[in-house]
């Protein structure tokens, strides 16, 4: 168990250990992540079951309170659904998207990057104001734009059907820049070390020692960013969602929960906009702080004063 | 003429640079009217050598001469502007990169930093393998890591260690890592370019009898980049020194450094420090080295040479032979005045 034992010394247990913040945040994350995946398990009731949705008990109010019934723990929104379920189920659809859009982002970027760095010349201007074209647009007006064309091109139906990957392909595409400008310029720096020139007079090719000597060491700065990224797609999500963009009513992430909920606000319902709404920002609050964390450590030359 | 040629000549190469920049850093204004500016370095100016099987061919020069860029030319790392470089008479500096294969077997380079020349994210194991399963396809795993544990013995490192990864070791370890994996492919010419200036005394003299010993072992020819005089006197066969991206004199050791002729080598030789003498007859030049981005007109030494002359500061002197296979670019020699 090499690994193992290196990681056991490593310098990263050792500051995660010290960090407070870092262990209490990774702990609630560990929470969140295992209670969403595990919600057709734990939760109460399923939500997309529309057969044991009884719409007579709609916005009821959390159980401690006039009115609420213990089998709602938190209550029910309009359609009756149970909010804690229908928030477990929402918090996966929603974390999953935002993996999953990262991941697209972090392939196309860390490619693009990878070439414009390593080759450099007209390839590399091509690339870069193809980027810079591509973060002049607001990401929310990129996935606004993609997302109502393939509404309107698959009609509304097939879209609710495709949600998830409509999703992430519009959150994919909208901040590969990010990636591709940070993969950039670790490439510029590490292009010009002795060790690439050795891999050259080798005679290995281009697409090898972008893959296997470069990009090994672009790593610690795509790590970071990927854990910034991955709350901002979640966010992303949640605002396309409020917007009604987003994931449907009947498979509710997060943001369509906020967004159905919003509409109740004034009568009184408030926790069908605001428990989604606590979850969502305590997710994205660990994330980005474990983010924070992670920046640190794997940058030593940053001083925090 | 040879009837066989030899293993390595290049012939009147030249290298620019050109740093300019984009578009708009390249505009500017003159007489009120856009002109495109290019900015060029040049950095090798009409170099021509060649280099026999079983010799150190030494270059020497000050920093910013052009001696690493001829290095890396020759071996195709920065294709030359101009000029021909012939391997065993193959000319190959007009090969594509898969024709260039073959020769990358023979033709290897040892770099002057230990502690950027090593991939930090490779195990010295992976390092030293990955030349080998690349030029043999053929060749088995464990055929390979025979070879690694064999070279890494002959350069005086421990083969327990190849697991590891280079920042476990020591400058002068990571630098024999990196003449192993110079030989991995068993080269007949090495490229070593400043090998040695980044380690320690104590341990540059481990290193060159490495060099040394690993020359008589295999027969390796090296052309050797270095600015450290004593060490040209101790490891080569001939001499080239370089001024500004030309070659001004080439001799063998001896005949340089019992006798330099060129005024920029005789600068170059009386400021080496002796032990022991008190030196009365330093050389010393005056002025600066200037930008190769505007070099002077004719010999590029003209404005710090105590012996400059009317001619010097208009023709190109070029080289000529002189006693016993003696090169030298001078035209004060040439008239008999030096």
């Amino acid at each position: 168990m090499d690994w193992w034992r290196r990681f056991r010394q490593s310098f990263l247990l050792y500051s995660f250990l010290r960090d407070s913040v870092a262990i209490a945040c990774s702990l609630i994350l560990i929470v969140l992540v295992l209670v969403s995946f595990l919600a057709p398990l734990i939760a109460p009731h399923n939500p997309y079951d529309s057969s044991s949705i009884d719409i007579l008990n709609a916005e009821m109010p959390p159980m401690w309170m006039d009115g609420g019934s213990p089998e709602f723990i938190l209550g029910t929104d309009s359609q009756g659904r149970d909010m804690l379920s229908t928030l477990l189920y929402g918090m996966r659809v929603s974390i999953i998207i935002g993996c999953l859009a990262v991941l697209m982002q972090a392939f196309i970027g860390v490619v693009i990057g990878l070439i414009s760095g390593y080759l450099g010349g007209r390839i590399d201007s091509f690339l870069m104001r193809m980027a810079d074209v591509q973060l002049s647009f607001s990401t929310m007006m990129v996935a606004i734009f993609l997302g109502a064309i393939f509404q309107e091109a698959f009609g509304v139906g097939l879209y609710e059907q495709f949600a998830v990957p409509m999703l992430v392909i519009i959150i994919g595409l909208a901040e590969w820049p990010q990636y591709a400008r940070t993969v950039r310029a670790s490439v510029l720096a590490e292009k010009k070390k002795e060790y690439v020139e050795a891999a050259r007079v080798i005679g290995l090719r281009a697409q090898r020692i972008m893959g296997r000597h470069i990009l090994p060491n672009t790593v610690s700065p795509v790590l970071v960013i990927s854990t910034v990224q991955v709350a901002n797609a979640i966010m992303s999500e949640a605002a396309l969602s409020f917007l009604g963009l987003g994931m449907p009513v009947t498979r509710p992430s997060l943001g369509s929960l906020i967004n159905s909920g919003f509409e109740y606000i004034f009568s009184g319902s408030w926790w069908i906009t605001l428990f989604p709404g606590i979850f969502l920002v305590l997710l994205i609050l660990v994330i980005n702080l474990l983010g924070d964390w992670l920046r640190d450590v794997l940058n030593p030359k940053l001083y925090k004063g | 003429m040879n009837p066989t040629p030899p293993l390595l000549e290049v012939k009147n190469i030249t290298k620019h640079f050109d740093i300019s920049g984009g578009f708009l850093e390249k505009l500017s204004l003159e007489n009120m009217r856009p002109v495109l500016k290019k900015t060029v370095v040049h950095a090798l100016n009409d170099v021509s050598f060649s280099i026999i099987a079983g010799e150190t061919f030494s270059i020497v020069g000050e920093s910013g001469c052009g001696k690493s860029t001829l290095g890396r030319a020759v071996l195709g790392l920065y294709p030359p502007s101009s000029g021909q470089i012939y391997y065993y008479g193959t000319r190959i500096d007009v090969l594509n990169a898969r024709e260039m294969l073959p020769y990358r077997r023979k033709m290897q380079m040892v770099f002057q930093d230990p502690y950027a020349s090593l991939n930090p994210r490779m195990k010295v194991e992976q390092t030293l393998m990955e030349p080998v399963l690349f030029h043999n396809p053929a060749i088995t795993m464990l055929e390979a890591r025979d070879l690694v544990s064999e070279i890494m013995e002959q350069v005086g490192v421990d083969p327990l260690w190849a697991s590891r990864y280079p920042h476990e070791f020591s400058g002068g370890q990571r630098q024999r890592i990196s003449i192993a994996r110079a030989l991995m492919v068993e080269p007949e010419f090495i490229v070593a370019d400043e090998p040695i200036s980044a380690l320690d005394v104590s341990i540059q003299a481990q290193i060159l009898n490495l060099f040394m010993e690993a020359q008589e072992t295999r027969g390796l020819t090296y052309l050797f980049i270095t600015h450290d005089m004593s060490v040209v006197k101790h490891i080569s066969t001939r001499v080239a020194v370089m001024y500004l991206g030309t070659i001004c004199e080439l001799a063998r050791t001896e005949a340089l450094f019992t006798r330099p002729r060129h005024p920029y080598t005789q600068a170059l030789l009386s400021a080496i420090p002796v032990l022991g003498t008190k030196k009365a007859r330093h050389i010393k030049l005056k002025g600066e080295v200037p930008t190769p981005i505007d070099l002077p007109k004719g010999c590029v030494f003209h404005k710090r040479c105590p012996h400059v002359f009317a001619r010097c500061r208009e023709e190109v002197p070029l080289l000529a032979e002189y006693d016993s296979g003696r090169l030298l670019a001078c035209h004060g020699v040439e008239e008999g005045r030096i």
